[in-house]
């Protein structure tokens, strides 16, 4: 590669253009900090985020605005601290471009500053959307690929309304995510809700004693939030204490393409929303599922979606302004346009820029060979924006 | 009154889960005069090594009965190489020690079965419910752990009660020199005490795993609160971690369960549901503290 950097084109190049354009010239690689989960329990989430933005690598041939790309991965550890942390040092020691990623809210809460404020540093959130950042907190410097939190359960309680389901028993996590998600379908549901529970995140995966409770008060449903490996458990111990013949359950995020293997038949026939599942008919997203289970031998997850758009965001900018990533007040108005063929289908952002998007609700079926997957069954909302993008200053 | 009877039963089960772990550190703790931190990495490794054994052999109970004599085994290498360094040392050296054998064994882990954690999936013979009383339904696999978790208690109780080896644990916990003096091959009683210490743990853990899920520092978090209930029971009495652990298994189960529905009475719900475990957690810490006062060895303790 060196030789070729300096080599007679180059220099040519250099010569007719002036040595103004040369830090833009020098083609010093475009770098992109991703902070995940890739140990412990959640680990399956972060492989996921990874295989994708491998993906979108490769889809994109490896390079941006016509210079190559690489991407830097960080280990969060399942804690905000440590998250933090990774954050600074892709800030501060390897001076990204871009910081992608993030599972947790609570996680992106804890980095938030460090990277837009303190580092000026553009950060796409493939997954984490919490209240605050839709609000009061939003920032010239964050986008996201996905949602705020409380849009997919504001979705399933839209859905439960038309299907009638007369009373609700809400259990989450006690953290940021969590208390958004359970406010979010208390937005929209009109039913009775019983009551709700917060357990304790993210040390607790034994739910008998909520499950005692909700055999106890009998309702029509229960919504739960509960990702990755929680909720693998929590489906678990609802067939466990016989709830799943008595009591259905209505779910975001806990049943998917992560949880799925070892749900197993237990979860077949639960509903849940997302804004994103795995048939929905446009071109990019066949072929981002395609090449996906080709690789893999397993479906991608919404998490994999999101972080493939993050890329594919980041490319549209870097395309449109040529490589040239120096003035970030235009990757910003770039970006802000999320001119790309997202999987989704293409949306447009909002003023704190979360998007401006539908959302449907799957269902849990088997496909043709027998792997346990989701299906589309209905559009719950059309282009719905967050409940707290008025509360940002931004216009 | 169902509701109240299915609470107390995941209380009790939870207590004897603690019971089992508690048992192994009690008697370490008392007989030997060994601070073992590394307690809840046998709880670990017990749930790691059933999770292979279980895949091995494609039986729950197969893998898990051959889980036992391997963290068995593992406990008497752990005593012969490392913990018998420890005995004459004070109990910093030893905190210290076995503090580095908890990130020994977090790595090994790592290393053997990655970082991304397993589960173990309920045997297909207990995934159901069974009816306790008429229309009281409970999940069989809870039941199963209650009724094996006090096979085990009662086990214990004739085996310290009734046998030469309980009778040699017992003059252990009470003046171990003197039981030394009299000729007692101590070195072997140690090793002994250690592995069934260990396979109580491992026992513990593999019954939890299908419940909960088997990762790198699964014991850490439960180690503490086993810690507790020895103090509360009294160093060195199996009786008294038995009781212990059944009292914290309830104020546990109470804090979840009762507590939260009480305090949204007068407040929010989220401020109430995080209120609620931290209450009932300070509670376990107020009854150590009011039983170290009222008898400072332990309900059950060797008054010295």
């Amino acid at each position: 590669m060196k030789s070729k950097l300096f080599g007679p084109a180059t220099i040519a190049a250099m010569a007719t253009l002036g040595m103004g354009s040369l830090p833009a010239m020098a083609q010093s690689p475009i770098k992109v900090g991703f902070v995940s989960t890739f140990s412990g329990p959640q680990a399956a989430i972060g492989e996921d985020m990874r295989r994708s933005v491998e993906l979108a690598k490769e889809h994109l041939g490896g390079k941006m605005g016509g210079k190559p790309f690489e991407i830097i991965y960080e280990d969060d550890t399942f804690k905000p601290d440590v998250g933090k942390a990774r954050s600074e040092k892709l800030v501060l020691q390897d001076k990204v471009n871009f910081i992608a990623g993030y599972i947790w809210s609570n996680v992106l809460l804890a980095s938030l500053k460090t990277v837009t404020d303190e580092g000026d540093t553009i950060l796409i959130s493939a997954n984490a959307g919490p209240s605050q950042i839709a609000g009061e907190l939003c920032n010239k410097n964050f986008f996201s690929t996905s949602w705020n939190n409380d849009q997919t359960p504001m979705a399933m309680g839209e859905y439960l309304n038309t299907k009638g389901v007369k009373s609700l028993y809400l259990v989450g996590p006690n953290y940021a995510a969590g208390k958004d998600m359970l406010a979010g379908v208390r937005r929209t549901y009109k039913g009775t809700i019983v009551n709700e529970d917060f357990t304790k995140w993210p040390d607790q995966i034994d739910f008998s004693a909520e499950l005692a409770k909700i055999a106890a008060a009998k309702p029509d449903g229960i919504f739960i939030f509960y990702p990755g490996a929680h909720g693998v458990q929590f489906v678990k111990q609802w067939a466990q204490a016989g709830l799943n013949k008595t009591v259905p359950l209505y779910q975001v995020f806990s049943i998917d393409a992560i949880t799925l293997p070892q749900q197993g038949d237990l979860a077949l026939g639960t509903l849940g929303a997302q804004e994103w599942v795995n048939d929905l008919p446009n071109e990019q997203n066949k072929r981002y599922v395609a090449d996906f289970k080709k690789k893999h031998n397993v479906y991608p997850s919404y998490y994999g979606a999101q972080s493939y758009d993050a890329i594919m965001l980041m490319a549209s900018a870097a395309d449109a302004l040529k490589g040239d990533l120096s003035n970030k007040d235009k990757v910003r108005a770039e970006l802000k346009k999320a001119n790309f063929k997202s999987l989704r289908g293409d949306f447009k952002y909002n003023t704190n820029q979360f998007p401006i998007q539908n959302f449907y609700i799957q269902e849990a079926v088997k496909d043709s060979g027998g792997m346990m997957t989701v299906k589309t069954i209905a559009t719950a909302v059309k282009d719905a924006k967050d409940p707290y993008y008025e509360k940002c200053p931004m216009k | 009154m169902d509701y109240l009877l299915i609470q107390m039963l995941n209380g009790v089960q939870l207590g004897l889960l603690m019971f089992l772990l508690a048992a192994g550190l009690t008697l370490t703790f008392g007989i030997m005069d060994l601070v073992n931190l590394a307690h809840g990495s046998l709880y670990m490794m017990g749930a790691y090594l059933a999770w292979t054994l279980i895949g091995v052999t494609d039986s729950f109970f197969l893998g898990a009965l051959l889980a036992l004599p391997a963290t068995f085994l593992l406990g008497v290498v752990v005593e012969a190489v490392v913990m018998r360094r420890l005995y004459a040392r004070d109990h910093l050296d030893q905190v210290l020690a076995t503090f580095g054998l908890i990130l020994f064994f977090n790595e090994l882990v790592r290393a053997v079965w990655g970082p991304a954690g397993k589960s173990i999936a309920v045997p297909a013979f207990l995934a159901h419910t069974v009816e306790i009383l008429p229309g009281v339904l409970y999940p069989a696999y809870r039941f199963a752990i209650i009724v094996v978790g006090a096979l085990v208690a009662l086990f214990l109780a004739w085996l310290v009660a009734r046998t030469r080896l309980g009778m040699l644990i017992r003059a252990g916990a009470s003046n171990r020199r003197m039981i030394a003096a009299l000729g007692v091959n101590i070195e072997l009683l140690f090793s002994l005490v250690f592995g069934l210490g260990a396979v109580f743990a491992g026992l513990a853990g593999l019954m939890a795993a299908p419940i909960s899920s088997v990762k790198i520092g699964m014991g850490d978090d439960i180690l503490i609160l086993a810690f507790v209930i020895i103090v509360i029971g009294g160093i060195g009495s199996i009786k008294g971690a038995f009781v212990a652990a059944m009292v914290v298994g309830q104020i546990d189960i109470v804090g979840r369960a009762f507590l939260p529905d009480f305090l949204k009475t007068f407040m929010s719900s989220a401020a109430a549901s995080s209120a609620a475990p931290a209450i009932s957690q300070v509670l376990v810490y107020v009854l150590m503290a009011g039983v170290l006062v009222w008898r400072p060895t332990g309900l059950f303790g060797q008054r010295t």
